[in-house]
């Protein structure tokens, strides 16, 4: 059997086993159980992926299967994986084993909760093994879908509100990605055959630069949407502003990066052309996006605001980066959506934490938590000290590679929007520095802080995975930047041709 | 071939130290992590001293000339082909001489901090921290190629804003380490642009292609141009830019007067002896490159050169001796500065290079005894001002006069340190440039004025009634004085010139007593002019800051820069576009997505009257309907 | 008995009574009026289905039936009909149409 089905199968099982719980604590057992599972299968399956490609298999797709789903519209489960995949494989089993740590103190409703988080995160895990657009899109959904309730139910502040603006958005989203899919699906075979949605036999055909062209914006929209393009971005504030904990740190660490991997791997891929006529809107959009979100954050007050717009900041620049064409910018753009899922994934998980104990998320009322909580505030600088690029951490290691990546376009408009965009360190530096001055230097003012207590075993544990994550990147990038660049082959061969 | 790999653990020590203390040494007593970091770095030092012995004196030179030996390496990251950041160990004059510095001065203020920080909250945490400093530090100097050195660079930042903001519920040390961070943080910017710009066009991070004369920056420069001037000039003047930032130079200062709020023995070693020279030391290691592009080196002299006047003006009128301490380490990195940009490559051109690394070598050594005197100082009168002092000469003796060798190395009288690195400098420049001769002479004078202003105003002048009578710091303080001192004394004595150059060649030179004289004369000047005014409690410091009341007033508030810069980052910065876009974001951006979903709630608000409920109403529509359906049928068949 | 009355006669009859009902069931206000009003939209119907089957397919038998479904039809539809008006009267004490509008929106 196909190691990435079990990608897909122990959540499932998880789920089983949930619902089967007899009591409510056993719920966060089985999820913890299940997720450690999931946690070993991904570093089984990327030790495995490292041990193949080292053994001289150069095979575009590693672990392929392939079986047919509906004959009649010629749909497949084709999964597989390379070095991007294996490496988004990576960052959403870590972010889910740390989301479950960190919602351990769930009562309401565990069940359902636990449920809904579980059956999200297959669907991410069954996005990025999917190489048939059809099961992708499907997945997509399956993702994205639990995201309302979860926000909706367990959510905080206005909740209902931001449920249903995140998911009409991202609705909206998928409906362009929708139309952008079938583009290509219906000028999959420009001979006549049967056509097909698998994604590499796609990549084979040349569609005409008109269709091109018409298509590119659905799907580059469409998954920008949720991977936060300015001015589709609004969805992200408000919605992690309400979400709980888990949901937050799953939401802007993995579900984001589907868009991101969406541009990369089907609009980019599948459309060269278009995507080099039309990059230049969207670079135009990623570059203000990066700029906007980091200045926007600077006047917010509330934390999980600041974090939504360093998130759009960050994630534009992921864009950003896709549209460079330029391998190691490429690199770059995959290595920022594991070092900023990583990070924001911790910087929410936080977030919640800090919530928790001090019942706001306004920073100028609360100060000098580093004396009652030192774990929990060591733990936020490193995240703020990440978050602003610091080398060491996979901040760094990722803008250092697009920014040197992208600069190798020799026109002035692609170098000075990579200045632009470099920029944006000195704006991150700012709000981070002033959340960390402000809310954990200085004395207590609020008598009630004394008795705060730091973190529990589960927090420190679903924290420092995280932490060690960005870390280990951060100290030693090679090995993840060469597997990256192993799966960069085929785009860029695409984009080259495309490009002369 | 001498095996250098082993130079690795001079930056692996200090980082094990900080893993190790900073996870561990809450689990023992506080004074274990200051004996474990002190030992640590003992190891440094005397693996540096060695590296030192073996290169400047066994195998480091080849006919004549100093070898640049890349000790260690390995690739960190893969960025193209050409473009890629190995992490190693680069042995040179200059970066031998800097881990001497580093490790020497960074033990001494181990040393030191055991004693002055005994019995404080966050002792272990200070200790990690300044292991987290000493490592990026060392990892900074010995740098092989400009990414890594950009790394370390930003690592030394982040530690210097960790240990100013040590003292975590002072709110204004709070705001100082921000700051620090944000405006060096600005000037990194510039820095990295800087070293895009650079690697674009020679395709290589590494220092040795770089800099070597058949290299591509230098054989073969780039032909592009911008604004009039080549990129390459626009890249070294970028990259300068990351140099003034962390160097403290004008306009890009403002942090390190604020910075004192960190605790003494930080500033002596940070923000006087190592980090802040590390801007003179980006320079001068890629110097190469520099003398071929005169712009970039002329902006390199004059912005050293206006900051060491502008900073030994605003010196003369502080009060808080830790800041006069602190705008005198920026005049003198000026000093190095201008002597690096009045110099040439090679030969007697080269004067000023090596006077630049002289000046930062002597300098390190008087400038950290100053200020560990000063922590001494503090320590006892548990005050910063010099009107809280007076007449401490008796109270503190070993600390009056380690501070005294300090006031008289740095006002360069021989045979003390300063004078010979200073006299350098003052050569260079007067063969260069007369006016920035003048310039550097005007300092000198000024600067042996508010020394020893400061020398007097401590350990003489009127006799303060203190509550506690003051006592002398304990031994494990005055030793790094008194080892210090030794080295403010006879640090100038060593053959510099023979060991450091800008074409790692011997240069002979003799003292050229046409300049000595005069700046002697200068400095004697500087001093009698403070013996008259501080002495004794005199009016004439006033009457002299009353006939020159604008300046001295502006000059009291150096400058009104840090308003400036208030000015223009919190009303322009964060009212002006933070908080527009905060708004645009939410009223425009979000304001259309929310338009939509209010158009479709109207429309179906209009909508919803056809759902009336009326039964008839439907069967009514329903009848209608179908009898117009009827119709059309009929009148299509038909 | 039905010799030499034309068809169209019977289509008339039909219409006329389908018109009559589809205007009683949109104007009377009485639940009860209403239903009777479709009954007689129902047998307008029925007459329909006699006609044609006996004077174009008499060899057929397919109308009559059809007409006797209705009637079993129409006569179960009655009575649940006549039940609900019972216990909406119950409910409301008023059997008028207007008052019935709680489904809207």
């Amino acid at each position: 059997m196909n190691i990435l089905l079990l990608l897909i199968i122990i959540p499932i099982l998880t789920i089983t086993g949930i619902l089967f719980a007899r009591e409510d604590k056993h719920v966060r057992v089985i999820s913890a159980i299940g997720m450690t599972f999931q946690l070993i299968v991904s570093a089984i399956i990327i030790l495995w992926f490292l041990a193949e490609r080292n053994a001289g298999n150069t095979a575009e797709i590693l672990f392929a299967s392939n079986y047919v789903w509906y004959e009649t519209l010629n749909i497949h489960f084709y999964i597989g994986v390379d070095g991007v995949s294996v490496a988004m494989i990576g960052l959403t089993s870590i972010v889910i084993f740390a989301g479950i740590f960190a919602s351990w103190d769930v009562d309401d409703l565990p069940r359902e909760f636990f449920t809904s988080l579980i059956l999200l995160s297959s669907g991410v895990f069954g996005f990025f093994i999917s190489l048939d657009l059809f099961t992708m899109f499907l997945f997509y959904e399956i993702a994205v879908i639990p995201m309302y309730l979860l926000i909706g139910i367990w959510g905080s502040g206005p909740r209902q509100y931001s449920a249903m603006k995140l998911t009409l958005m991202l609705m909206g989203g998928s409906a362009l990605i929708l139309v952008g899919l079938l583009g290509l699906y219906f000028n999959s075979n420009p001979t006549g055959g049967p056509l097909t949605f698998n994604l590499i036999e796609i990549a084979r055909v040349q569609i005409p630069l008109n269709t091109q062209l018409f298509f590119f914006p659905f799907l580059f929209i469409g998954f920008g949407v949720l991977g936060a393009l300015f001015p589709f971005h609004t969805w992200s504030p408000d919605g992690h502003a309400s979400a709980p904990t888990a949901v937050s740190m799953l939401h802007a660490g993995v579900l984001m990066k589907l868009g991101g991997y969406g541009c990369y791997r089907v609009a980019v891929f599948l459309l060269p052309q278009a995507a080099h006529e039309l990059a230049w809107i969207f670079i135009i959009l990623a570059t203000i996006g990066v700029i906007y979100g980091a200045l926007g954050a600077i006047w917010q007050k509330d934390l999980k605001y600041i974090n939504a717009y360093s998130s759009v900041s960050h994630c534009a620049l992921v864009l950003f980066a896709i549209l460079m064409f330029n391998e190691t910018a490429m690199n770059g753009a995959i290595m920022q959506m594991i070092s900023h899922g990583i990070m924001t994934a911790l910087f929410f998980a936080l977030i919640g934490m800090i919530y928790g104990r001090t019942h706001t998320r306004y920073i100028n009322e609360m100060s000098g938590l580093m004396k009652v909580m030192p774990f929990l505030a060591v733990a936020y600088v490193i995240a703020g000290l990440a978050s602003l690029g610091l080398p060491g951490f996979s901040g760094f290691v990722a803008e250092m590679t697009i920014f040197v990546g992208s600069f190798q376009y020799s026109d002035t408009f692609h170098r000075v929007a990579t200045i632009i965009a470099a920029s944006s360190i000195v704006a991150t530096a700012v709000y981070i520095l002033r959340v960390v001055g402000m809310m954990l230097f200085e004395k207590i003012r609020n008598p009630e802080y004394e008795l705060i207590t730091d973190a529990k075993w589960y927090e420190r544990l679903s924290t420092g995975t995280l932490i060690f994550g960005i870390t280990a990147i951060g100290i030693a990038p090679l090995w993840l930047s060469t597997m990256i660049t192993g799966g960069l082959g085929p785009i860029m061969q695409k984009l080259f041709l495309a490009m002369n | 071939m001498f095996d250098f790999s082993y130079t690795i653990w001079i930056l692996l020590i200090p980082f094990f130290l900080f893993v190790l203390i900073g996870f561990w040494g809450n689990k023992f007593k506080p004074i274990v992590s200051g004996i474990v970091g002190c030992a640590g770095l003992l190891t440094s030092w005397i693996l540096s001293l060695f590296t030192a012995y073996k290169y400047f004196f066994d195998v480091g030179k080849v006919d004549g000339v100093y070898e640049q030996i890349i000790g260690y390496h390995t690739l960190w990251l893969r960025f193209t082909d050409t473009l890629y950041i190995d992490l190693g160990v680069l042995i040179d004059p200059i970066s031998v001489m800097m881990l001497i510095v580093v490790t020497t001065v960074s033990l001494m203020a181990h040393i030191y901090s055991t004693g002055y920080l005994k019995g404080q909250k966050g002792f272990m945490r200070f200790y990690s921290f300044l292991s987290l400093f000493t490592f990026a530090m060392l990892g900074l100097v010995v740098a092989t190629n400009i990414f890594q050195m950009y790394i370390f660079w930003e690592l030394v930042g982040v530690s210097s804003y960790l240990l100013i903001g040590f003292y975590y519920e002072k709110p204004s040390a709070v705001a100082a380490a921000k700051k620090a961070f944000i405006v060096t943080r600005f000037a990194d910017l510039g820095f990295l642009i800087g070293i895009l710009l650079l690697s674009y066009f020679t395709q290589t991070f590494d220092f040795l292609t770089l800099t070597s004369p058949t290299g591509p920056a230098i054989a073969t420069p780039p032909a592009a141009t911008f604004l009039g001037m080549s990129v390459l000039t626009w890249a070294m003047i970028l990259i300068f830019m990351g140099g003034a930032g962390k160097s403290a130079m004008f306009p890009l200062h403002i942090w390190l007067p604020d910075a004192m709020e960190g605790p003494t023995p930080v500033s002596a070693l940070i923000h006087a002896a190592t980090m802040v020279v590390a801007g003179v030391y980006l320079v001068a290691r890629l110097f190469p490159i520099y003398v071929t592009v005169p712009i970039a080196l002329q902006v390199v002299a004059w912005v050293g050169a206006f900051s060491s006047l502008f900073a030994a003006v605003i010196a003369c009128t502080q009060y808080d001796i830790k800041r006069v301490l602190a705008y005198s380490t920026m005049s003198q990195i000026g000093y190095m500065m201008c002597a690096l940009g009045v110099s040439g490559l090679g030969g007697h051109e080269g004067l000023g290079y090596m006077a630049s690394m002289f000046h930062l070598f002597t300098h390190a050594f008087f400038k950290a005894l100053l200020f560990l005197c000063a922590g001494a100082i503090i320590h006892a009168v548990h005050s910063n001002y010099m009107y809280d002092m007076g007449g401490l000469r008796k109270y503190l003796p070993i600390t009056h006069l380690t501070f005294l060798a300090a006031c008289l190395a740095i006002a360069g009288i021989p045979p003390f340190a300063g004078f010979f690195s200073k006299d350098e400098i003052l050569v260079a420049a007067y063969h260069h440039d007369t006016a920035l001769f003048a310039i550097e002479y005007i300092v000198a004078g000024l600067t042996a004025f508010y020394m020893f202003r400061l020398y007097f105003g401590i350990f003489w002048g009127k006799k303060q009634d203190y509550h506690h009578p003051p006592h002398e710091a304990p031994l494990s303080m005055t030793i790094p004085l008194m080892f210090l001192a030794l080295g403010a004394i006879f640090a100038g004595f060593i053959p510099f010139s023979h060991l450091v150059t800008s074409d790692r060649q011997i240069l002979e030179l003799e003292t050229e007593w046409i300049i000595a004289i005069p700046s002697i004369v200068i400095a004697l000047v500087g001093i009698g002019v403070a013996y008259v005014m501080y002495l004794k409690p005199t009016e004439i410091p006033k009457k002299i800051a009353h006939a020159l009341r604008g300046f001295y007033t502006a000059a009291y508030h150096k400058f009104y820069i840090d308003e400036l810069y208030l000015y223009i980052t919190h009303r322009i910065i964060f009212n002006h576009i933070s908080r527009p876009i905060a708004w645009f974001d939410r009223h425009i951006v979000d304001g259309s997505m929310n338009g939509i979903s209010y158009v479709t709630n109207q429309a179906s608000d209009k909508i919803k009257g056809f759902q009336s409920g009326q039964l008839q109403q439907y069967a009514l529509v329903f009848v209608s309907g179908a009898i117009l359906l009827a119709l059309v049928f009929i009148y299509l068949w038909t | 008995m039905f010799e030499g009355v034309p068809l169209s006669w019977f289509l008339i009859l039909s219409t006329i009574m389908f018109f009559i009902g589809v205007y009683g069931f949109l104007v009377r206000k009485n639940l009860i009026t209403i239903l009777m009003s479709t009954e007689l939209i129902l047998n307008s119907v029925c007459i329909n289905f006699v006609a044609f089957n006996k004077i174009l397919y008499p060899e057929h038998m397919e109308g009559m039936f059809f007409t006797v479904f209705i009637i079993a039809v129409a006569a179960a539809e009655a009575s649940v009909a006549i039940a609900i008006i019972i216990n909406i009267y119950r409910r409301i004490v008023n059997i008028d149409v207007e008052k019935m509008n709680e489904m809207k929106y």
